[in-house]
């Protein structure tokens, strides 16, 4: 798998169903980590010169390289805002997460 | 059956049935009563007659942990250690019994510091009774070479993955020399398959291991540990059987009754101090005293329904063993009396302390217990609990 | 005998992303050094990583945030479950692989220490990575072994009488150097590049690699959670913390800065050293002065 993916989970019915022992198939995530963002970061991308600074920087990897310049998976992107500060061509900017929480 | 006869002691046929057993790692520190297993494991490596990997690690916690790495990437591991040993590891021994891996261990009981003491007795092991390994307790050499093939039949069963800590009295049976029979390498090798799971790490399969629970599933993953080890006792007499097919050795399962049958009064044991208790039951016997002697091999998983069914006839039955739960009573006691309520005969049971800190048993010792049982079976008032030999006055208190 | 060791950048390292959706603090240090780790080290690699902040963020069932085979050691056990590893992997013949443990510094320099000590004494072909936040983070900022001299923290309250810790952190690099390790590193995520070197180069090492890499807590030291990665660059211009490496039994320093920059800028943009006064700052000062004399004098300088 490329990285660890969002899958449905139900909590097993019969004791069966238990992985067996504290061992389960890796990166297998049940929930997103949005919900922390209180601002989220915004690709300006006639700025970004894909240089890639903020892929290596950001601690989750939600940034990706797509089309020879960078997004961002917004479903586990924490709003840290290492991002905006690491890229030298001022292409990402921090702007406040939406009242609701949408993104 | 290529069998060959050797004069070993009990930690060289402890190492013979290890290396009969082929595992690929060997981590391992020393420590009196226990030295004499890795050595002889060492020399083996050395001579090319056993391809493991030795890893001479630095304390028995790193022991423990290594033969959790190695198991974890599906190889056999084994590991021996005692007393001050089996406690530094005593955090990965929860964690080997919770993660699910198969590694037996051979366990030198050795009494347990303070005060410092290299002899044997069998505290270490049954202070650790709540940690999830199957506990064996083995009487002789024959059985120790024995118990290690077993062993690795039994924890790798898919129905099972337990680990399993082999006992062997310290000094008494880890230092005495009898005659064993050694299987052939093919026989062994017929019997115990190359160690298969996919509880391991994989590159085909990467899995996450050893993780954390949240208290929505912890209770699940301890229900299926216990379930697990409660299984073991059926897949512990089905390997016995078998091996008993196999090699002509059996053992009887989680129990080996002796001459209890019609057996009125009944001294339960652990370990090698079993033979000499035969030994004295028969010298009664021929006094016309009807006695048994009733050998738990397996602690956990608990033989609660053989005790019962083996018990069910006598009038009085003693739990001889070398350990004290401090301000109460001896361990196997506590289990043995568990099992003797639930049958719902009153059988009246007392506790012999003895041994401890190498103490000897002697015959004379037996005899005493077993006059002790009969004089509580003809309605004289004892106390439940005796420790035995006790060399000074105690102004009768307690004990 | 020096291989041509392949440079991994941006531009080419792998895609892939092999810790992804933890639960670690936004802003975190000590999961961009195991993120960066694992994507140099590659699929075919055994993470261990001990009781601590990155297995309590990335493994709490049923939230696994690791895609490859990655396990939890106990606290003390990183390094014996790695020996135990390599050595249950090479004899099933299993080959091309990495066995890597990512410890913090609490889990390496105090309660890990002894197993490090005998994998590295066997020379066992694993990696060892120390992400180093200076502080039991994950039971709540309590001072470690490699906490340094004025930090404060839950057990080293910062007061009228005392300033914090008042030991100096424990030099994990020269004590595994000491061992005659294969290969030692001091890293920085301040200085990615060089980081990600450093780990290329573990890989090709035979025997045991140690790599010692600061990563900020901005919880821990009370920083905003978006300079984490610069607050790591410039502990190395201050010289408070030095990018070097053992190799062939001698120490190499990687970078010589001409100049250092403000200590007393840095310390006080934390919010753990906050307390400190002037002489609390000279000592510090004065303390790095006298090392890098030192490694001026007897290190190889890049």
């Amino acid at each position: 798998m490329n990285k660890p993916q969002l899958m449905h989970y139900e909590k097993p019915k019969h004791i069966k169903d238990y992985p067996c022992g504290p061992a389960a198939p890796a990166g297998t995530l049940v929930v997103k980590n949005a919900g922390w963002r209180t601002r989220k970061p915004i690709v300006h991308k006639e700025k970004c010169t894909g240089c890639c600074l903020c892929y290596l920087y950001c601690p989750e990897g939600t940034i990706f390289k797509e089309n020879k310049k960078v997004g961002i998976d917004y479903d586990f992107c924490k709003g840290c805002g290492i991002c905006a500060r690491a890229c030298i061509h001022k292409a990402i900017e921090m702007i406040k997460e939406g009242e609701n929480g949408e993104y | 059956m290529g069998n060959t006869k050797m004069f070993v002691s009990g930690n060289e046929a402890a190492a013979i049935g290890v290396k009969l057993a082929r595992p690929h790692v060997i981590s391992a520190y020393p420590i009196t009563p226990q030295t004499v297993v890795v050595e002889r494991l060492a020399e083996m490596v050395e001579k090319g007659e056993l391809t493991s990997e030795f890893l001479h690690v630095e304390s028995e916690h790193s022991a423990l942990s290594a033969a959790m790495g190695a198991s974890a990437v599906g190889a056999r591991a084994f590991t021996a250690t005692s007393s001050q040993g089996l406690l530094y590891m005593a955090e990965c021994l929860h964690y080997a019994s919770g993660g699910r891996f198969p590694i037996v261990m051979m366990n030198a009981n050795r009494s347990l510091a303070l005060p410092w003491s290299i002899y044997g007795d069998q505290r270490d092991s049954l202070s650790l009774l709540d940690c999830g390994w199957l506990q064996v307790y083995v009487e002789d050499a024959q059985e120790s070479l024995d118990m290690m093939i077993q062993a690795y039949a039994i924890a790798e069963n898919k129905e099972v993955l337990t680990p399993v800590m082999v006992n062997l009295d310290g000094f008494v049976l880890t230092h005495t020399y009898e005659l064993v029979e050694v299987p052939s390498q093919e026989a062994v090798d017929a019997f115990l398959p190359p160690f298969e799971t996919e509880n391991k790490l994989d590159f085909e399969n990467p899995k996450n291991m050893c993780f954390s629970s949240s208290p929505g599933d912890n209770m699940e993953f301890k229900y299926q540990q216990h379930r697990a080890a409660a299984k073991a006792a059926e897949v512990i007499k089905e390997v016995d059987e078998m091996y008993h097919k196999k090699f002509g050795r059996g053992y009887g399962g989680l129990v080996d009754g002796y001459r209890c049958e019609d057996a009125e009064i009944i001294l339960v044991t652990l370990g090698s101090i079993t033979g000499t208790c035969r030994v004295v039951a028969d010298e009664l016997r021929r006094e016309g005293k009807k006695v048994g002697v009733l050998k738990i091999r397996f602690m956990r998983p608990f033989p609660e329904k053989e005790i019962i069914d083996i018990t069910r006839g006598a009038k009085v039955v003693g739990v001889l063993e070398k350990d004290i739960s401090f301000g109460y009573e001896g361990t196997v006691y506590t289990n043995v009396n568990s099992a003797l309520l639930k049958s719902g005969k009153p059988i009246q049971s007392y506790n012999f302390i003895a041994g401890l800190g190498g103490r000897d048993i002697s015959k004379n010792d037996i005899k005493f217990m077993y006059t002790y049982l009969e004089e509580a079976a003809n309605g004289v008032k004892k106390e439940y609990i005796k420790w035995i030999n006790l060399g000074v006055d105690t102004d009768g208190e307690g004990n | 005998m020096e291989k041509e060791i392949k440079r991994i950048n941006a531009h080419n390292i792998t895609d892939k992303e092999f810790f992804y959706g933890h639960k670690g603090c936004a802003g975190c240090g000590g999961s961009l050094a195991v993120r960066l780790a694992l994507k140099v080290l590659g699929e075919r690699t055994y993470t261990v990583i001990p009781a601590g902040c990155m297995s309590a963020v990335g493994f709490v069932y049923p939230q696994l945030c690791f895609s490859t085979n990655a396990m939890i050691s106990t606290f003390a056990g990183t390094a014996s479950m790695l020996s135990g590893i390599a050595a249950g992997a090479k004899a099933l013949g299993i080959k091309d692989f990495h066995a890597v443990g990512i410890a913090g510094d609490g889990g390496t320099a105090d309660i890990g220490i002894q197993a490090l000590s005998g994998a590295i004494d066997r020379n066992d072909q694993i990696i060892y990575i120390c992400y180093d936040n200076e502080a039991y983070m994950n039971t709540g900022i309590q001072k470690s072994g490699l906490t340094p001299f004025g930090a404060r923290t839950t057990t080293t309250p910062a007061g009228e009488n005392i300033h914090g810790s008042i030991t100096q952190k424990k030099n994990m690099f020269e004590i595994v150097a000491a061992h005659g390790i294969s290969y030692a590193a001091t890293a920085s995520i301040g200085y990615v590049q060089d980081f990600m070197n450093k780990l290329a180069k573990a890989k090709e090492v035979k025997g045991t690699s140690y790599i010692h890499v600061y990563a900020p807590c901005p919880t821990g030291w009370g920083t905003p959670e978006d300079i984490t990665v610069e607050l790591a660059k410039e502990v190395v211009d201050t010289g408070l913390w030095y990018l070097a490496e053992y190799e062939y039994g001698r120490f190499k320093l990687n970078k010589n800065p001409k100049e250092f920059s403000s200590v007393e800028n840095f310390l006080r943009k934390q919010g753990r050293f906050r307390h400190l006064d002037e002489k609390d700052i000279a000592y510090i000062i004065e303390s790095r002065d006298k090392k890098w004399e030192y490694i001026r004098e007897n290190w190889e300088v890049a």
